[in-house]
């Protein structure tokens, strides 16, 4: 285990692209906040000025705008659909290549993908408590993931403290940010003259300390941790018994519910889209398929995110384990918040609100999961 | 549990040859089939109620639960119904032909914990393939367990394989064979009516007994409230659960179920850990 150092730099405002060059001159492929179809997505970028300033991302049900931010700040946008799940979890790769010789004999070969080490800017604490949980499930003992080991072994993360949580965010109830505690490199606090930036792990230190950074004043230290309560305090939404070890009352509560009519209620609305598990940054479900070659010889084995609102996720030989919508939003919102405690010792709920922001309709899943607890079913 | 056999991990497949193949049914047939590397053959072990992935070339895989013998050592026999894509195509394999297999994988029946009981086995409709293998299990080393009771329901009297086999079961000493069809047909020589309805007639010590299942869910839910009634303990029920199983490593999330993959945490599981889940539709 990493111990953090004592020292906390501070990284001047303009002093921002020094510690991008540095990344680079690593050989990082340096990924940060791009606007792309008016949304914010970690992108590869060129130049260590690259990093746009000023963005800022409004949120709420089915809604998701572009703002400017009045102070010109990096990292005032709250999150974009997508963060670091894609970099080690891939959306679509191949997993082995089957060849077949004319006589039909059949040879089998693993493929692992080809990475470049990552860096990507701009992590945050939510992010990185989905990741943890991405590992727990990809890099379990004796059953190791290669494709995802692969990816997450290069990435270097830069997270930062999330100042301005959009309306959606709900991490300071679920115990995972607004402040990044684990899980980094380097995380950066942004002030309005610069960063306080401290390292998480040895790569992250190396790369500060390569930067000569000065040591942030007290002053500064209790400003970006004002800066994180405030960002707390800040939130509206919150996920109620999220936070004691067994999961709470929420478990329990949700377990014990399954014929609930709210059920029913949520199901007319939901589009069974699948946009909540898109976004959601601990969804691990994958569907694996064959790509044959067009020649005959050869096929790849392969696996793409899948959803459990799809209709094929519950598919079983001639029928449907759960053919309507109301029996898949059940599987999703209990899983995640139910038995995901049985699975991984925590809720795989890290406050993100991206399933609130993305869903089409707007359906809030702090508002269902208060439904669903605040009253007994009716008979 | 005691610890099961573990498999060739997440991929690649293993080349395999299909070393018999017999026509069991109109949409049933059973392949055995043997690992190309000989060392790989040589050291795969499995317990019964363990599955394995097959894979057809350019089309994909299916779990299917494994129907011989552990000691066997010619081969490895499955017994599959013609479905969908992956089955309508290992269906049309020959001898000779080639496939691809990993596994085993999950956990099987708990049969060395079992040793001197009374064994009750009830199967519906293809449930009877993971439960063959304990069949198989069981006669093999018959002074190891008590009475051996066979209850196996179908929907029509022609979806029943293995007729031979029921028969000749049925003649063995302290095994009783109840088989029951929904819809009979001519010379039916079994029970025309619920499976369920048969469990009276089942000769065994619930204070000494062991029941296993296999088949459809509610098939299994009434099951076990007859065996319950009879006084059976939930700690000595099993049943073998079936969920869309893609990965087979508890990786790809299709058979969560609850706290549990089925894949790796099943597909065998205690009646207790997952009663109060089977009690609700569509989980």
């Amino acid at each position: 285990m990493y111990q953090r150092p004592d020292h906390t730099g501070f990284l001047p405002l303009a002093q921002l692209p020094s510690l991008v060059a540095r990344l680079m001159a690593l050989g990082y492929q340096c990924l940060g906040p791009t606007v792309e179809n008016g949304a914010i997505v970690m992108r590869e970028f060129d130049a260590p000025d690259g990093l746009p300033r000023g963005l800022q991302a409004e949120q709420a049900p089915g809604r998701y705008r572009l703002a400017q931010d009045p102070y010109k700040r990096y990292f005032a946008w709250a999150n974009g659909p997508q963060a670091i799940k894609p970099q080690a979890f891939a959306p679509q790769e191949s997993l082995w290549r089957v060849e077949r010789d004319a006589a039909g004999a059949l040879k089998f070969a693993a493929m692992l993908p080809a990475v470049q080490p990552q860096a990507i800017i701009g992590v945050r604490a939510c992010d990185l408590a989905a990741l943890a949980l991405q590992d727990a499930h990809f890099l379990r003992e004796g059953r190791r993931d290669p494709h995802y080991a692969q990816r997450r072994e290069q990435l270097f993360l830069v997270a930062v403290q999330c100042a301005e949580p959009a309306a959606t965010c709900f991490c300071a109830s679920t115990g995972d940010g607004p402040t990044p505690t684990a899980g980094y490199d380097i995380a950066l606090a942004e002030l309005a003259d610069g960063f306080v930036a401290v390292a998480g792990s040895a790569k992250g230190e190396a790369v500060l300390n390569a930067l000569n950074l000065s040591a942030a004043t007290p002053q500064q230290i209790e400003a970006a941790r004002q800066q994180g309560q405030a960002s707390a305090a800040a939130q509206t939404r919150r996920l109620p018994g999220h936070l004691s070890p067994s999961g709470g009352n929420l478990r329990e509560v949700l377990l014990s519910q399954p014929e609930h009519p709210r059920w029913d209620e949520v199901a007319a609305r939901c589009l069974a889209c699948g946009n909540c598990t898109a976004v959601c940054p601990t969804c691990f479900c994958h569907a694996e398929m064959d790509a044959p070659s067009l020649d005959g010889y050869a096929s790849e084995h392969g696996r793409i995110w899948d959803s459990c609102f799809g209709e094929a996720h519950g598919h079983l030989h001639g029928f449907n384990v759960r053919p309507d919508i109301r029996s898949r939003y059940r599987q999703w919102l209990t899983h995640k918040l139910a038995t995901w405690h049985d699975q991984f010792g925590r809720s795989g709920c890290v406050g993100c609100g991206r399933c609130i922001a993305w869903c089409p309709v707007g359906i809030d899943l702090t508002e269902e999961v208060a439904a669903l607890t605040a009253s007994e079913a009716r008979p | 549990m005691n610890e099961m056999p573990h498999g060739i991990d997440a991929g690649p497949p293993h080349a395999a040859t299909v070393v018999a193949r017999t026509q069991e049914s109109p949409t049933i047939f059973s392949l055995r089939l043997r690992l190309d590397d000989a060392a790989t053959q040589a050291a795969y072990r499995f317990a019964p109620g363990q599955f394995n992935m097959l894979y057809l070339y350019g089309v994909g895989e299916v779990p299917i639960s494994i129907m011989s013998d552990p000691e066997e050592r010619n081969g490895i026999g499955h017994a599959i119904r013609m479905q969908g894509r992956v089955t309508h195509g290992l269906a049309s394999l020959k001898p000779g032909d080639k496939l691809g297999l990993r596994g085993p994988f999950g956990r099987g029946w708990p049969l060395q914990e079992v040793s001197g009981c009374d064994i009750v086995l009830v199967t519906g409709g293809l449930g009877c393939a993971p439960v063959v293998s304990v069949i198989h299990y069981i006669l093999k080393r018959r002074e190891r367990f008590g009475k051996l009771v066979i209850i196996q329901g179908v929907r029509h009297a022609e979806d029943l394989i293995w007729h031979e086999q029921y028969a000749r079961w049925a003649k063995l000493p302290d095994t009783q064979v109840l088989v029951a069809a929904s819809e009979g047909a001519a010379f039916w020589p079994w029970h025309v009516g619920r499976v369920t309805e048969l469990f009276g007639l089942a000769n065994f010590d619930p204070d000494c007994a062991v029941a296993m299942m296999c088949g459809p869910e509610g098939m299994m839910r009434t099951t076990a409230d007859s065996l319950l009634a009879r006084g059976l303990p939930e700690s000595r029920l099993f049943l073998s659960m079936e969920r869309n199983m893609q990965c087979a490593v508890g990786r790809c999330g299709h058979c969560q179920l609850g706290g549990a993959f089925v894949c790796r945490d099943g597909p065998v599981f205690n009646w207790g850990a997952v009663k109060s889940l089977l009690e609700h539709r569509a989980v």
